[in-house]
């Protein structure tokens, strides 16, 4: 039978850790593995694939895959698929484990053991891992290993993977030559056992799966929640809709009845293996939820950590990226020195050092944010705010996951996005990503400064009405993410909404080196991904502001005739109607990199001399800018216009690459584009053209 | 025998048996799957700040779910 022999199967033995969501799988994947560990993705979709090696307690090496935490191997989201695919040898590209380490939380057995049961019935051989021991005795339980591993037939090993107890014993029963596939088997009513078998075989006959494939393998594909139909043909699938119409008519209540069934065998096991040997007072978890979810305290809470993220995004990382900025502007001017001055010179300076830079300068905010989100994450305190701000976001079919992606994008849609990582749901997943640009972020900032500079001199206009202008943006913003997430969640995604079930783990104190750890898989996966496009993006974006070359050495008369300045002239029929000349069109042209761009790209039009800081110079020649009739250019109307185009367009290549790697494919960031730039013209037109036809200018 | 009643319009503290589900809905079978079965017990522990969703005890775990799929299961109230 299928017991593995150590030397058998290829190169190493692999193993699978498996587990529930919250139950340290990853914790001991991190014990296990130290840093000989990779991240990437799954082949075709956007689901987290974390690999390691390690070493058996005998020397052996071993090959550990984590797999997606999940409850059922019925899946309901892409990551549990994946979970499901590679168990049953089914995944793409992916052989399929030798053996699994099952990962339960001992403090919670019985629902635990319902995944384990589903796993167990495979015939891998398994390991059977009971984690977060000390959580269990906290609360007042005796585990009984031996009880287990009788019932069970297979190595059961207590650890506390938070703290490295138990990962010798772990290693130990990995490192045994031969592994007994669990013995266990399920009370299913024999009407329902029949039926399921007659299934087996028609799904065998038409290859759906291996003729005499563990039961519940059929019973996966019958409950199959997963849009992508488990990775068959429409053909195969109508095989499948077929037996689960004829099952569902004949036995109505069969798949509740496998459920508490399975439920039974879990409750017997979990009897076995924990009993409850003291009353323990209120929990932690208790008494910190009292608090934290309190209708007036919890909110204060929130509050003030939401504050102090802000405060460390846009004041701690503001430091090391001035330091980032300042470094790469200091080896662009020691190139520049030591280069003949020529086209090669300008590449490396203009193009590759600025993009390397404009990739790099995001890292303080994508640490910190990433070291923030980890924390709230393995702390427990992540799903508290989903809880908190469920009913908010629910309002735009949103739910609570999506606000800490929306709200970090305020600072910088990179991150944000990024961020969107945690939402489980595929569809608000995709929602929030699409969306999360809308909303102001930092680099809004500069543009929005130097327009309401223009628009309201400060000699004649009192302070408060600037912030009100600067408010106004940050609302518009925010009303456009809200508007187009109920939008997509109506239109494009319809009828694909699930229950928002979360489950509120109990608290734990968060270990450092794990989030750290995560912290640095973020930034490498950022850089590695992200940062090849955006220079790529860069390069040519440098190359059509400077080709062809024009013979007068003016960088005005030079942005001019280059592709980027045709490109002005091209596009300016399209934006008068916004008001717009050719000059402001090679300022939203050359800002598709990034919005501030269009600071200095305004500077060099226009001839200005002076630093991006510093907007009074910038000011003044807008001010003076008149149009061919004579009449001012830069009008408050115009201003406006402007900046209301900013607030919706989407204008950055870095948030482009990170959707891109995000969604896995270039079609939702070019919707993104699309739907972004419609926005925002429309806005604009409609501010420009309303407020001529109330008599401004 | 206690009171019926949805699970949605328990107070705070109020435990109960699961009785019914009157949704079929594919959706739920991860509720189920995650415990909460006919028979089982369980706890309303709170309701949100802002009214929903609410949160349950069941099998020693604690899950959030909204007042619309609450309002699909039936309980008796037990004391």
């Amino acid at each position: 039978m299928a017991t593995t022999g150590l030397e058998q199967a290829g190169d190493f033995i692999t193993f699978a850790l498996v587990g529930n969501p919250n139950c340290g799988k990853t914790t001991l994947f991190n014990q296990l593995t130290g840093l000989r560990q990779k991240v990437g993705n799954y082949p075709g979709v956007t689901v987290e694939r974390k690999e390691g090696e390690c070493f058996g307690q005998h020397g052996e090496r071993f090959k550990i895959i984590d797999l997606p935490g999940t409850y059922s191997l019925n899946a309901r989201s892409p990551d549990e698929a994946v979970t499901r695919d590679v168990l049953f040898g089914r995944a793409k590209e992916i052989d399929r484990p030798n053996r699994v380490i099952l990962v339960v939380d001992a403090s919670n057995l019985e629902r635990n053991l319902y995944l384990a049961t589903q796993v167990l019935e495979l015939g891998l051989p398994a390991i059977l891992v009971l984690n977060m021991a000390d959580m269990a005795e906290e609360e007042g339980m005796a585990l009984d290993r031996q009880a287990l591993q009788n019932r069970l037939g297979m190595p059961v090993v207590i650890c506390e993977a938070n703290t490295g107890k138990g990962i010798i014993e772990l290693k130990t029963a990995m490192s045994r030559e031969t592994l007994d596939p669990p013995a266990l088997s399920l009370d299913i009513s024999e009407e329902v056992r029949t039926r399921l078998e007659a299934i087996r075989e028609r799904f065998a006959n038409v290859g759906l799966i291996e003729a005499n494939s563990p039961l519940v393998e059929t019973v996966a594909l019958l409950g199959d929640r997963d849009p992508t139909h488990y990775g068959v043909g429409d053909e195969q699938w109508t095989v499948v809709e077929e037996a689960r119409n004829k099952l569902e008519q004949e036995i109505p209540e069969w798949e509740d009845g496998a459920i508490a069934v399975r439920y039974d065998l879990a409750h017997e096991i979990a009897e076995l293996g924990a009993r409850k040997e003291s009353e323990t007072g209120a929990s932690l978890t208790d008494r910190l939820d009292a608090w934290l979810l309190h209708p007036v305290v919890g909110w204060l809470a929130l509050l003030g950590l939401m504050a102090t993220l802000f405060f460390l995004i846009f004041s701690f990382a503001d430091k090391p990226m001035g330091w980032i900025e300042a470094f790469f502007d200091s080896v662009s001017s020691a190139v520049s020195a030591s280069m003949a001055a020529g086209d090669l010179r300008d590449l490396i300076t203009d193009g590759v050092i600025a993009g390397v830079g404009g990739v790099v300068v995001f890292l303080p905010q994508i640490l910190i944010l990433f070291f923030f989100i980890s924390l709230m994450e393995d702390s427990g305190y992540m799903a508290r705010v989903a809880f908190l701000m469920d009913r908010l976001m629910g309002k735009v079919g949103l739910s609570g996951r999506s606000f800490l992606p929306l709200l970090s994008s305020y600072a910088c849609a990179v991150p944000g996005v990024m961020a969107a990582r945690t939402i489980d749901s595929p569809k608000d997943r995709l929602i929030t990503i699409l969306v999360a640009p809308l909303t102001s972020c930092s680099a809004r900032l500069p543009v929005y400064l130097i327009l309401i500079a223009t628009m309201v001199p400060s000699e004649t206009v009192p302070i408060g009405t600037k912030v009100g202008f600067m408010l106004l943006m940050y609302v518009l913003g925010t009303a456009g993410a809200f508007v187009c997430a109920w939008l997509f969640s109506q239109k494009l995604m319809k009828g694909e909404s699930s229950p928002m079930m979360l489950e509120l783990p109990p608290y734990r104190v968060p270990k450092i080196t794990a989030l750290l750890l995560h912290m640095w898989e973020r930034a490498k996966i950022f850089i590695r991904r992200a940062g090849t496009i955006i220079m790529g993006i860069s390069i040519l974006l440098w190359a059509a502001a400077t080709y062809p070359k024009s013979s007068d050495p003016d960088p005005a008369v030079q942005l001019e005739y280059s592709a980027a300045g045709r490109l002005g002239k091209a596009i300016e029929p399209v934006i008068t109607p916004l008001g717009y000349d050719w000059k402001i069109g090679v300022g939203l042209i050359a800002s598709f990199a990034a919005r501030e761009v269009f600071v200095s790209t305004m500077s060099i039009i226009y001839s200005v001399e002076g630093d991006d800081d510093d907007v009074q110079p910038l000011r003044q020649r807008l001010l003076e800018e008149t149009r061919s009739d004579g009449s001012q250019l830069y009008t408050p109307l115009l201003c406006l216009s402007l900046m209301v185009f900013y607030v919706f367009a989407m204008q950055c290549m870095s948030t482009v690459a990170v959707v891109k790697r995000e969604t896995n494919g270039w079609k939702w960031p070019l919707f993104q584009i699309g739907y972004m730039t419609t926005l925002a013209y429309l806005a604009a037109l409609v501010v420009y053209q309303v407020g001529r036809a109330m008599g401004y200018s | 025998m206690g009171v019926e009643t949805r699970l949605s319009d328990l107070e705070p503290g109020q435990k109960a048996v699961v009785k019914a589900f009157s949704s079929r809905e594919p959706a739920f079978v991860r509720l189920r799957e995650m415990g909460v079965l006919v028979g089982t017990r369980v706890e309303l522990v709170r309701v949100a700040p802002l009214g929903d969703p609410i949160e349950i005890a069941v099998r020693g775990t604690l899950l959030s779910l909204r007042r619309q799929e609450a309002d699909t299961i039936t309980v008796e109230q037990v004391s």
